[in-house]
């Protein structure tokens, strides 16, 4: 119509509004339709926001900012018209201004500026609805030019009329976090609005000031506790108060005299009130902040226990969070209610169910553990896959806190383990590896059963078509692999690992499965080509070659293994036949050899090892199969004298590794590590990940210096070519960096003296619900002096699998905080100067104090009620009370004085409450 | 304090959205999305609290009502309290039964800036100012009053600077 031209009057007489926007939108169905519908409106917009008309300017930007909020449509380039219209005359652009403000602008916007002279001039409207909107716009995009600019015009707000005070105090947080600075002028009046009794949003709002405030850093509010402590009191206000108890459980943390004289007035809140948000906030300020007191914690027991009856979900829910929160220091408590924690863990809200197994959790120690995970396990298999998930995490956490502090029977758990990879929709296959691995390096005499687990894992054919549990397999391969000799038939071990179905594995665990064949092998050859030869003896032709070399672990270890062995009953004459060593090298070859040409460098290159030994090994058995007179000569054989010597290389024992091990290498003079390095951090960082995953693969030995699992390879290599070598080098490594090896001496011997892990007292009875769960189980921790035995758990000193991250306090919090005490502790030199108190009313004035105080005490405050929901029985201060007003408010300031200066003598303040 | 306030259809479809920290418009699209995902596969009877740390980052809890087809949300921390979030919903939801009696979602839809309107009088700065739906609406009818005013004005001299001009 208007052609290409500049807006036009028929425009604007034919300009959408934003209903017409709406409810285009609404006629378009989504997708593409309504896209280019959008669109066009854009287009429109566009060329409309341009117009000197205001209101057609206005509707634009109406129309934008509903698209903007609401369909994510981009409208910074319109920040100017927003900037624009809040200057109008007409309230209604100057609100559609402020409001495409407010929800679209940027702190980093260069526009901002031209909006200061605007906000100042809106926040000292004799309109009330314009400062609203300034105050509004300004809580949201406040920057620290806002904010240092303005504060000036809030502080007198702070003091003007309530429906503008209560939205200036709001506004205040943003201020004090832009501009910390604020704080020394506005602070003092926002103390004062603490006696703003005479209306109850307020207070509502100054109260809730505070308790951001000090939930940052709360030591800087304790001056202010006599405050607190009468509003407590005296208000009947359940937003107040809820608000207050927030700031009392900061504060009585900090100050425990504080605690005894808040405690009553918290309880008798609770005991009175009907409304429910009330008591549940009185809960939560006695079971996390006063949790010392008995009668009120057994108070605030009873109250949740009405909860956790309610019929309300709501209700429900919030019941057992505040178990949940009584549970670190009243476990009684959750035991008492158990009977409905076990019941909400079948709820259907899956948040009552999460709080419940968290409860379930807490209450979980190491003499009920065998029965709450086996309870536990049951709800598993009931479960939704995402629920069934939750559990096993939450076991598994659970009991390998703190290395696995709650965990007595080793073997109980590692077959709990391998059971919950079995459950169907297991996905913690990570956390289940990574566990079976760590138990079998730091707990020795678990070894046997982890075995026996990785075996029953090992040979199950339908467990590789679930990728979920491919890690567990994993960690099965590199147990039955490590710990071969404890096997009671390794052969069936060796065609579990090489079963057809493998080929369904990522190559990355189909190498550990080569791999492990590899350890299968030799270990099946040592024992049938050197029978008679103990191990100790075949070590000892290297003793002279590494004198440096210390065996007394070694030898230890192995008249252990021969004990393990003979007690199951395992023969390895009769096993290891020449028919058997036979067939199974037979077995590895034609499995291993299409898989020799793999593109896959890892599985290739470990089934070119596992072949090259295989193939020697086969040769001279079977020749020697056509000589039987030869036979003596086994131990001559070249096979023999290899395998002895892969055999000594492998059987070096694993260890856990401490994340910082690698940190702790003291750095060699005259090297300099960070040398045009440093863009590499990021792939470093990548590298040290890699360490702790790859456990499996890796020797510990040479952790220290080199982490890469191709060591591992490397490893081999050496090995087979010059053992003597690597021996002698280890020995030396271990020597130099003794410090970053475990103990492992020491552990050794400590092992040795304990009994077996099988405790043959441990209950068995069938108790199938965790209700029965006797009342042994109170005993919550466990006595120093117990005598149930536990088996060694390697642990290193520092943590190991978390890295400590220091927690970062926000530099304006500081700031603030600072600023707080510098004005409550009375430097007010700077202060602005409209505060008329003075600090020479000082003494006299905490006396005044102390009087005010008391009456305050005492004279409860009537007032009529008004309901407003469900929970908040909101009630409102009565406005007769605003008679009074002018005096009260004057004698109010002169109190707050008081209270600011009794925080100038810091031993004046307990006196008070106390 | 209060993060966001939001009303979403039980379609997926935003009505309002409020965020009283800065909030990249994109990524308050990625939440609310989020959140409605959560909602969506809340079955019936169940509590209306959720924990939010998943979505919405630390310390954050999520409170929410369903009236009919909508959906209201609340995201707020520690410093405040359950019950009281979830009243503030029934405050804003009575104070739309007042404004519109009978209030349905095409209300709400239509009127979008009113919406605004009645929250920042409950809202400012995250921190609740007003509990009271009375007194919301006196102020939301006077703020009524100040637009058709202008608005007023503004048709008529536009009116007559179509006469003459």
């Amino acid at each position: 119509m208007s052609g290409g031209g500049g807006p036009s009057l028929m425009d604007s007489l034919f300009q959408r509004t934003l209903d017409d926007l709406i409810k285009g939108i609404r006629l378009h169905l989504p997708g593409a339709a309504q896209s280019s519908f959008i669109s066009k409106s854009l287009d429109e917009i566009r060329r409309e926001i341009k117009s000197t008309d205001s209101q057609t300017k206005a509707t634009a930007l109406q129309k934008l900012t509903y698209l903007h909020s609401l369909h994510g449509i981009d409208m910074s380039w319109a920040a100017f018209h927003a900037v624009e219209l809040t200057s109008s005359p007409s309230f209604l652009h100057k609100k559609t201004g402020y409001l495409a403000a407010s929800l679209s602008f940027r702190p980093s916007m260069d526009v901002l500026l031209l909006l200061t002279n605007q906000l100042r001039k809106d926040l000292s409207s004799t309109n009330q609805h314009e400062v609203s909107l300034a105050l509004e716009c300004l809580s949201v995009i406040c920057t620290p030019d806002f904010a240092r600019d303005l504060t000036p015009d809030i502080f007198t707000l702070l003091s003007g009329k309530n429906f503008i005070r209560k939205k200036a105090i709001a506004c205040l947080l943003m201020v004090f976090s832009q501009y910390p600075d604020a704080v020394r002028v506005c602070f003092k009046r926002l103390v004062d609005n603490l006696e703003s009794a005479d209306n109850a949003q307020t207070l509502a709002a100054t109260v809730g000031v505070f308790c951001e405030l000090a939930s940052k850093e709360p030591r800087s509010y304790l001056p202010l506790a006599p405050e607190f402590y009468r509003i407590l009191v005296d208000s009947r206000n359940n937003w107040v108060l809820i608000k207050v108890l927030k700031i009392f459980a900061h504060l009585a943390k900090l100050e425990p005299r504080l605690a005894k004289k808040v405690v009553e007035p918290i309880c008798d809140h609770m005991k009175r009130s009907e409304a429910k948000s009330l008591v549940f906030e009185c809960v939560r300020a006695i079971v996390s902040s006063f949790y010392e007191f008995e009668f009120a914690v057994k108070l605030a027991v009873a109250k949740i226990r009405e909860f956790l009856l309610d019929s309300d979900l709501n209700l429900r829910y919030l019941g057992l969070q505040g178990l949940l929160l009584v549970a670190p220091n009243h476990l009684w408590a959750v035991l008492e209610n158990k009977e409905v924690v076990i019941k909400s863990l079948s709820d259907v809200d899956r948040n009552i169910k999460l709080e419940a197994l968290r409860l379930v959790m807490s209450m979980v120690s190491d003499d009920n553990v065998v029965e709450i995970c086996r309870v536990l396990i049951g709800y598993a298999l009931k479960s939704d896959p995402e629920f069934c998930n939750e559990i096993l995490r939450s076991m598994l956490s659970t009991c390998s806190r703190n290395v696995y502090e709650i965990v007595i029977d080793f073997d109980w758990y590692v077959s709990l383990l391998a059971e919950m990879a079995r459950i169907p929709h297991c996905q913690n296959g990570e956390e289940i590896e990574f566990q079976l691995i760590d138990i079998g390096m730091r707990v020795k005499d678990v070894r046997p059963e982890l075995v026996r687990a990785g075996r029953d894992l090992l040979i199950d054919p339908a467990l590789l078509g679930n990728p979920f549990i491919h890690r567990i397999l994993s960690a099965a391969a590199w147990v039955s692999g490590e710990y071969v000799k404890f096997s009671r038939n390794p052969f069936e071990i060796m065609e579990a690992l090489l079963q057809p179905r493998t080929n369904l594995l990522p190559p990355s665990i189909r190498s550990v499965y080569i791999h492990s064949t590899f350890k299968v092998l030799s270990f099946c050859l040592h024992s049938f080509l050197l029978p008679g030869k103990g191990v100790n003896s075949s070590r000892s032709n290297f003793v002279d070659i590494e004198p440096g070399f210390t065996y007394s672990e070694s030898e230890q270890e192995f008249t252990e293994t021969d004990h393990a062995t003979s007690s199951s009953g395992f023969n390895k004459r009769d096993t290891f036949t020449q028919e058997a060593v036979v067939n199974m090298l037979t077995l590895v070859i034609t499995s291993l050899t299409p898989l020799a040409e793999s593109h896959d460098v890892e599985i290739q290159e470990r089934v070119r090892n596992v072949l090259g030994l295989a193939q020697l090994a086969q040769q001279e058995i079977s020749c020697n199969h056509d000589q039987k007179e030869k036979m003596v000569d086994k131990v001559d054989l070249k096979t023999s004298i290899i395998i002895r010597l892969i055999n000594d290389a492998l059987s070096e024992d694993f260890g856990p590794v401490s994340l910082s091990a690698q940190e702790r290498v003291p750095v060699p003079n005259g090297l300099v590590l960070e040398e045009n390095l440093s863009k590499l951090d990021s792939i470093c960082a990548d590298v040290q990940l890699s360490i702790s995953e790859s456990f499996s693969l890796v020797k510990p030995i040479l952790l220290p210096t080199d982490g890469d699992s191709v060591s591992n390879q490397q490893n081999e290599e050496d090995s087979e070519t010059s053992p003597a070598e690597s021996m002698s080098l280890l020995a030396e490594h271990r020597k130099r960096h003794g410090l970053f090896y475990l103990p492992s001496d020491h552990n050794k011997n400590a092992s040795s003296s304990f009994p077996p892990a099988n405790d043959p007292n441990q209950r068995d009875n069938d108790v199938e619900d965790l209700v029965k769960l006797t009342d042994e189980s109170l005993v919550l921790k466990r006595k120093p002096g117990s005598n149930r035995p536990r088996p060694v758990v390697v642990k290193l000193d520092e943590g190991e699998r978390l890295p400590i991250t220091v927690k970062k306090t926000d530099e304006n919090d500081d700031l603030i905080s600072g600023a707080v005490r510098d004005v409550l502790l009375g430097n007010e030199a700077s202060l602005h100067s409209s505060n008329p108190s003075g600090r020479r009313k000082g003494e006299s004035h905490s006396k005044d104090k102390v009087e005010n105080f008391e009456t305050g005490n005492s004279s409860k405050r009537r007032s009529k009620h008004r309901n407003h929901g469900k929970y908040v029985e909101d009630k409102e201060e009565n406005s007769e009370k605003s008679k009074k007003k002018s005096g009260g408010r004057h004698k109010a300031r002169r109190r707050a004085d008081g209270g600011i200066d009794v925080a100038v003598q810091k031993q004046v303040i307990p006196d008070f409450l106390l | 304090m209060i993060r966001a306030m939001i009303v979403i259809n039980n379609q997926g479809k935003p009505r309002l959205s409020k965020f009283y920290n800065y909030t990249p418009v994109e990524q308050q699209q990625q939440l609310i999305r989020s959140i409605y995902s959560v909602l969506c596969l809340q079955p019936e009877n169940v509590s209306n609290f959720l924990e939010g740390s998943s979505i919405l980052g630390p310390d954050s809890r999520l409170v929410y009502k369903l009236f009919a087809t909508l959906y209201f949300v609340f995201v707020f921390d520690s410093s405040e309290n359950e019950l009281a979030m979830f009243d503030l919903i029934q405050v804003y939801v009575e104070t739309l039964e007042k404004c519109f009696s009978n209030v349905c979602e095409l209300d709400i839809v239509l009127n979008y800036s009113k919406m605004h309107t009645i929250l920042d009088e409950m809202i400012l700065g995250g921190q609740v100012v007003e509990t009271n739906s009375e007194k919301v609406m006196q102020a939301v009818e006077e703020i009524s009053k100040l637009e058709k005013v202008t608005a007023a004005t503004k048709l008529i001299s536009k009116s007559a600077s179509l006469l003459w001009g």
